[in-house]
């Protein structure tokens, strides 16, 4: 039936014919029926990546296959979401070994854009913790890949944008842990030099990430805070909770209920951030022990904060730049803050190594924020993209809404095997979505 | 532990009340034509709640086969769900006899002759309960569903019959009315947002009425009203109007 849809940037929205699916048969059914379809999850990636005139979504397909409580692996279809398969693992001692800072995502979307963590520096990828999987085929054929069988379409599909086919039933490995809590370290950086510094002197946590102020100028440009976290042992929590030290969390959310006007959330997140920032008990830094729900997905406490800019949307600006270009990352921020356009908080992050042909993560920093949509942006935004190059850096596809086919081409160096991988597996281009066109990765 | 038999398992929204009921700590039977297809679901519920979930071979036109359905099920379950039906297009079926003759036994004549072998089971032990999940489309004739609601207005009839027969025994039955909700039957059907149910929330109210033996439920309660009001309007006018 057709509808009105729009992944988490509400920018752009499109009429849709969504078809859903509970068993492999009818999958195979309408992947034969439809023609020109992108496989879709939760809807979590910003831009037009799951959006096309047809979408096959996964969200019935979500069953759990089997859990080796003993050895740490887990088997699922790929409809299902980071949260239930939370609810199911924390209990008995183990965690997502990368999880992404929504647990409302897909197995299939964590695959399909290779989704990265606080720890990318340590644990790498999620593809990288895949055992196995199942893979549809346009012509109907399901194809079981591991990284060694018909290796090609398993590293094609791994940040593949599910270009090369939907995604069936993924088994990957699960991270062993004592407790639900994470230890946490918060350490104010009064600007960007003193917090690349802190990014090295810490660089042996586990997880890692900044919150940087964009509007700050002068000698605190880029005034921040680096959040950092181990999972705590039992001995670290405090006596009440060491008898139920796997606890889940209580289920308690608060709904945005209808589109704001887009000023709203940006005072919100300017004040939050002041808050912690001036509050009088952090001085240099913060030592605390917090359930993994406000670590890892402070945001989802709000269901559809979303909305909080309003009818016309966002697009999440999210880029990497090599580690040797610092200097990129200082004139990219100075060019936002004095544009103005940008979100007030942008979040920095340092990738490790990570080899693969279509993945997003490779070694260096990556910084993330939001735009509202409004006359002039697309136009920063190219502008922007050059200065990306330049340093050798390229942008996320599972945030981008906007980018020229040319800045994806010079950003991916494999590419053209990637594109032959697709062409393989996909020949009739059947498989294609708004942003693959856009970016000819299909062509029209 | 108690045990729930979910008939037509495969449906939408019997998956929904399966995962509902294993979260209330309920054994599992899984009744379906296709039962192979039910693997996944028990080991997730399986794996989710711990509780015990297998699958078994059911259809509900294969009249004859169903007294040795029942009798082969070991343990026998506490409640029983009918949750099977179908909805063909109308107009088609008009026009082809075999399609509305399908709907008829499908929506109620399968339901009849499964129910009689349960309730007389339960009846002879006194206790236990049946769920039927009907159709508010049952509560009044109209030309867009013709022979799917007419077929429903008899299985709701049958409800009430059998649960004013069960009710000295101590067998309960529930008649659960749904509105729209957003299954694969009605995946083509441009449905009113502000009054369809997810199954989940069809789920979740009838573990809730089950938990309190209510009678009829409406889903959701809203509903009652609607057809209430649907029900209101003189025959003269009604046959006029295009429903
Ligand atoms: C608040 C927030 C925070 C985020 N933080 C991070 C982060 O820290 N790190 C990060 O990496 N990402 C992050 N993301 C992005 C998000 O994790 C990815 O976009 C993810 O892919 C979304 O998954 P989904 O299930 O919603 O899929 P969708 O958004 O529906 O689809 C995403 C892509 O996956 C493909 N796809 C989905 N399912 C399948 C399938 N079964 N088979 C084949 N292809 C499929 C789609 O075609 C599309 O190309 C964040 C998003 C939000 C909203
Ligand atoms: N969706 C609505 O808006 C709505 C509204 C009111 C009432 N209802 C009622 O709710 C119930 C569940 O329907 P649903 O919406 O969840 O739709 P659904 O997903 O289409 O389910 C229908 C189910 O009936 C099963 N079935 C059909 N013929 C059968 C037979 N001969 N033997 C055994 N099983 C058979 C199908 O099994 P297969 O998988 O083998 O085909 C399927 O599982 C139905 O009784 C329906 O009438 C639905």
């Amino acid at each position: 039936m057709k509808k009105q849809i729009a992944n988490w940037g509400n920018y752009p929205v499109i009429e849709a014919n969504e078809e859903y699916f509970s068993f492999p048969d009818r999958l195979r059914e309408l992947i034969l029926k439809e023609n020109g379809f992108i496989p879709r999850g939760n809807g979590r990636c910003y831009g037009d990546a799951s959006l096309a005139k047809t979408t096959i979504s996964t969200l019935k397909f979500d069953k759990i296959l089997s859990f080796d409580r003993q050895a740490g692996i887990f088997e699922c279809q790929s409809g299902l979401t980071l949260d239930r398969i939370l609810d199911v693992i924390v209990p008995s001692g183990w965690f997502l070994p990368v999880t992404p800072g929504t647990k409302f995502i897909t197995v299939g979307g964590a695959v399909a854009s290779d989704v990265h963590g606080k720890n990318h520096h340590i644990d790498g990828s999620f593809s990288n913790h895949v055992l196995e999987m199942d893979i549809v085929l346009a012509s109907g054929e399901t194809i079981s890949c591991t990284p060694g069988i018909h290796g090609d379409l398993f590293e094609a599909t791994c940040g593949g944008m599910g270009l090369t086919g939907v995604i069936s039933r993924v088994t990957f490995r699960l991270k062993p842990i004592e407790t639900s809590f994470i230890r946490q370290k918060q350490v104010k950086a009064g600007n960007l030099e003193e917090l690349i510094r802190l990014f090295e002197e810490y660089r042996e946590y586990t997880y890692s990430v900044a919150w940087i102020d964009c509007l700050k100028k002068g000698p605190h440009f880029g005034r921040s805070i680096l959040m950092l976290g181990e999972h705590a042992g039992v001995k670290e929590l405090d006596p009440k909770r060491q008898n139920d030290p796997l606890q889940l969390p209580k289920k308690k959310q608060v709904n945005f209920p209808f589109n704001l006007p887009s000023w709203v959330l940006n005072p919100f997140s300017v004040r939050a951030f002041n808050f912690l920032f001036y509050s009088k008990n952090f001085k240099k830094e913060i030592n605390n022990v917090i359930g993994y729900e406000p670590f890892f997905y402070p945001l989802d406490a709000i269901l559809h904060w979303n909305r909080g800019y309003g009818k016309k949307g966002f697009v999440q600006y999210q880029f990497v730049l090599p580690l040797e270009s610092k200097r990129g990352l200082v004139e990219i921020l100075h060019r936002i803050s004095d544009k103005g356009l940008g979100s007030f908080l942008a979040v920095l992050k340092v990738f490790g190594k990570q080899e693969s042909i279509i993945s997003f993560p490779k070694e260096g920093y990556t910084l993330a924020l939001d735009f509202p949509v409004k006359p002039g942006l697309l136009e920063f935004l190219d502008e922007l993209d050059r200065i990306v190059l330049q340093y050798g850096g390229r942008l996320y596809m599972s945030k981008d809404a906007r980018m020229k086919p040319e800045i994806l081409q010079h950003g991916y160096p494999d590419l053209e095997k990637f594109k032959d991988i697709v062409r393989k597996y996909n020949p009739d281009e059947k498989i294609r979505s708004i942003q693959s066109d856009r970016l000819l990765l299909t062509t029209n | 532990m108690a045990t729930i038999l979910i008939l037509g398992a495969t449906s939408d929204i019997g998956m929904t009340i399966a995962r509902k009921f294993a979260s209330g700590k309920f054994d599992i039977l899984l009744a379906a034509r296709k039962p192979e297809q039910l693997q996944p679901l028990e080991s997730d519920i399986h794996i989710r709640y711990g509780v015990n979930c297998r699958s078994v071979a059911f259809d509900a036109l294969q009249y004859g086969s169903h007294s040795e359905f029942f009798s082969s099920l070991q343990p026998k379950p506490d409640i029983s769900i009918c949750v099977f039906g179908i909805l063909d297009d109308e107009e088609q079926a008009f026009n082809d006899w075999h399609l509305t003759e399908r709907m008829i036994h499908t929506n109620y004549t399968g339901g009849v002759s499964i129910l009689n072998v349960i309730a007389k089971y339960y009846i002879a032990r006194k206790k236990g309960t049946i769920i039927g999940i009907s159709s508010v489309a049952g509560d009044r004739g109209r030309a867009s569903k013709l022979i799917y609601a007419s077929a429903k207005a008899a299985f709701t009839t049958y409800l009430a019959g059998l649960r004013n027969k069960c009710f000295k025994d101590q067998v309960h039955v529930m008649t659960v009315q749904p509105g729209f909700v957003y299954t694969k039957m009605t995946e083509n059907l441009p449905l009113p947002k502000l009054i369809t149910s997810t199954p989940e929330e069809v789920a979740d109210l009838i573990y809730k009425a089950y938990l309190k033996k209510k009678n009829i439920i409406y889903v959701k309660w809203f509903w009652r009203y609607i057809m209430l009001i649907i029900q209101c309007i003189p025959e003269f006018q009604f046959k006029k109007m295009k429903l």
